[in-house]
């Protein structure tokens, strides 16, 4: 793994009577911030889990690990859900857990052929929310035409988790002839994107937070499979995919451009944003390019093919939105940047952590 | 959003830079001191678009920022105690401390939360009736009417589990002590529209009068900062110094005197300890004694080592105003948002964090 070109490479440099001081206090323990999508997690993970479990398809690090398996190229992934609250404008734990995995598979072109679904349940949960939580997970799972067909339940005692937790995973068939992959993007690509950004991370946090803005925000969680079957349908020559979760369009973007070794410049004034998601956003100081999405797909391929891919985009389910939002340049390889409406283009950076709202 | 777009239109944005540049001057240095306004201008590269007339500088206007080392130690060392549960502004949360952060205290087992509103706080302290809740009073004249009716709240209900501590900051003190100070040389100052919807424009006319210094109070869009620095610029072209208000869909000469009596019901002027400006007399305002049971400070007899501040930052400076970000040699090497040294690069309204994330895009090359 390549690290951010610019600044962040001088954070490599020998440290002096500095060390420590945030550093080795933030290795001590896991912070909130670790799991947050951002830099500390991206470091988490190299440091932790590819260097523990070492082998090419996990140091790729796509969303799903493509094995061939008698001639078939297999998709798996596996994602783990722990909202609060569990049930949210927009959808609920359950239907996360559904769309979360079928658009992991879906970064990689694949079509969801199984999911697996795992319960961790808090001693005092109430049965019904349990059991609307489960019909939500079958009805996204039938939208996207696939069946959980395993699964495993534990309960923990009272406190040990918070209400519930659901992990699931998913099998599926990725393209036999083509290889969709973070580290496919090249110069000339634009970006794509299927709508409005930053809506699941806000609805989800003016509900966890009681933050009553009188706006109206939903999560914009939906499963990708059709969205990415018909772009492939279409013949277009797809380079990359990422569903952009934790740390936003931010983080997606950045890891393409560190994987794929090319620099993406966005154009503000192309990006969809919602004006009720935007208005939130001021108010609370965050950067809606950092909040979270569930029913969003970036789509890196080259310019020629920009108009098929957008109008496939558009008649498919959750497309109706799409929009080109940038492209990728010529170097320096790793970077992401802005084009401002006013001013000059600026560097977007992975969050660190947690986003942080402001004081006033 | 169509109200603030009116504000953002890269047309009235450009010809709003052209008319500045165009005022016949020699450059000019100009200061805010608001950490909104420090976002804006980094935002929306507004620095860079009036360099040849005027050189923008940041203040001390960041609430985070200014809070002392040994403020943050106090409040992480309550954090510790048992049976208490710390609540505070997210912004706080990464804020290094002499040896933590609430961050880091949260993952090693103190009870820490975030709110939006000392309300929440309050809350907080009702629903947990065998934990003592403190709220960590941080910010200028804008968030300490929030604070005070926390109290008042907590104090109608009885409420003997909630207390406040209070390191609210006062602006117009902290710019006598700027203006006062051998090493500035400011031509003029942008003022913060937030504190002066509280506080109103005349407590500003001291820099006008006494000491010759334009003052504008302005808004937080690229057009009503840059509406405030061609009215600052053609005062100083008039040689003229007065207080002027570019924001007037927000703040009127008399401010809020509403909110102001809910402050000065609770709490008194204080001298107070800034990061990088030092001791100011009656700078900041502490609980006063009718309502000292609600004082955290007062409940908690907490005593913590004198901080030392780290080595090489120089956030003090930056906060006075006597350099940019970017002369620390700390800045966007060993100090970043990721591990931030001081906390102008912690806070998202801190100098240097604005600075750093939106850091203009070289043409090419390594950033």
């Amino acid at each position: 793994m390549t690290r951010d070109a610019g600044p962040a490479r001088d954070e490599r440099e020998p440290r002096g009577a500095l060390e420590g001081r945030q550093g080795r206090a933030t290795r001590d323990v896991i912070l909130l911030s670790h799991g947050a999508g951002g830099q500390l997690m991206s470091e988490l993970i190299d440091d932790i889990f590819v260097r523990g479990f070492d082998n090419p398809i996990l140091r790729a690090r796509e969303d799903s690990g493509v094995i061939d398996v008698a001639g078939r190229k297999l998709a798996l992934t596996t994602d783990s859900f722990v909202v609060a609250p569990v049930v949210f404008p927009g959808g609920d734990i359950g239907k996360l857990a559904a769309c979360g995995t079928v658009n992991d598979l879906a970064a990689v072109g694949a079509q969801p052929v199984a999911l697996a679904a795992s319960f961790i349940l808090e001693e005092g949960l109430d049965q019904s929310l349990l059991r609307r939580c489960v019909e939500s997970l079958r009805a996204a799972a039938d939208e996207a035409s696939v069946p959980v067909i395993t699964g495993d339940t534990k309960v923990v005692p009272k406190g040990s988790a918070d209400k519930l937790f659901i992990t699931t995973s998913g099998l599926g068939l990725a393209p036999q002839n083509t290889t969709i992959s973070a580290s496919a993007a090249r110069r000339g690509d634009v970006v794509l994107i299927n709508g409005g950004i930053a809506e699941h991370g806000m609805a989800v946090l003016c509900a966890r937070e009681g933050i009553d803005l009188q706006l109206d925000i939903g999560s914009d969680c939906a499963p990708l499979n059709r969205l990415v079957a018909a772009l492939l349908d279409a013949g277009c020559d797809v380079h990359s995919l990422r569903d952009p979760t934790r740390g936003g369009v931010a983080a997606a973007l950045n890891e393409i451009a560190q994987q794929s070794q090319v620099c993406i410049e966005l154009r503000e004034e192309a990006l969809p944003i919602a004006p009720a998601v935007n208005t939130a956003c001021e108010l609370l100081g965050l950067d809606p390019l950092q909040v979270a999405n569930e029913g969003k797909m970036l789509v890196l391929l080259p310019e020629e093919q920009a108009e098929a891919a957008l109008a496939a985009m558009r008649c498919a389910p959750y497309g109706g939105g799409a929009v080109m939002i940038g492209r990728v340049l010529d170097g320096p390889a790793g970077r992401v940047q802005l084009k401002t409406r006013v001013g000059p283009a600026r560097i977007v950076d992975r969050p660190v952590g947690e986003p942080m709202p402001r004081i006033c | 959003m169509k109200y603030v777009d009116e504000f953002r239109d890269p047309r009235a944005v450009r010809e709003l830079a052209q008319a500045i540049n165009r005022i016949a001057l020699p450059r000019v240095r100009l200061m805010e001191v608001c950490g909104t306004h420090t976002m804006s201008i980094a935002r929306y590269g507004l620095r860079e678009l009036i360099a040849e007339r005027a050189e923008l500088i940041s203040g001390p206007g960041c609430p985070v920022c200014v809070t002392p080392q040994g403020d943050i130690d106090w409040f992480l060392a309550a954090a510790r105690l048992p049976g208490v549960i710390a609540a505070t502004f997210g912004d706080m949360m990464r804020v290094p401390g002499s040896d933590s952060s609430l961050e880091q205290e949260r993952a090693r087992g103190a009870e820490v939360r975030v709110v939006y509103s000392p309300a929440d706080a309050v809350e907080l302290a009702r629903r947990n009736p065998e934990r003592q809740v403190i709220f960590f009073g941080i910010g200028f004249e804008t968030t300490a009417p929030a604070v005070a009716m926390s109290v008042l709240e907590a104090k109608g209900d009885s409420l003997a589990n909630y207390s406040a501590f209070c390191a609210h900051k006062l602006i117009p003190p902290a710019l006598a002590a700027l203006v006062a100070a051998p090493d500035l040389a400011v031509n003029g100052f942008i003022l913060p529209g937030h504190v002066s919807a509280i506080i109103g424009s005349r407590p500003y006319e001291f820099l006008a009068r006494e000491h010759g210094v334009p003052c504008v109070v302005a808004g937080f869009e690229p057009v009503d900062v840059l509406q405030a620095v061609r009215m600052l610029l053609l005062q100083i072209a008039q040689g003229r110094a007065a207080v002027e208000i570019a924001y007037n869909r927000a703040v009127a000469p008399e401010g809020n005197p509403k909110a102001r009596a809910v402050v000065s019901q609770v709490f008194e002027v204080a001298d107070a300890r800034w990061r990088g400006l030092g001791d100011i007399p009656a700078s900041g305002l502490a609980v006063n004694a009718q309502h000292a049971s609600f004082d955290a400070r007062r409940r908690f007899d907490l005593t913590v080592s004198p901080a030392v501040e780290p080595r090489g930052c120089r956030c003090g400076e930056v906060l006075r105003g006597a350099i940019h970000p970017e002369q620390c040699a700390l800045f966007g090497r060993r100090c970043t948002p990721r591990e931030p040294v001081g906390p102008c690069m912690v806070s998202s309204e801190g100098a240097c964090a604005a600075r750093y994330r939106y850091r203009a895009a070289p043409a090419g090359g390594e950033a």
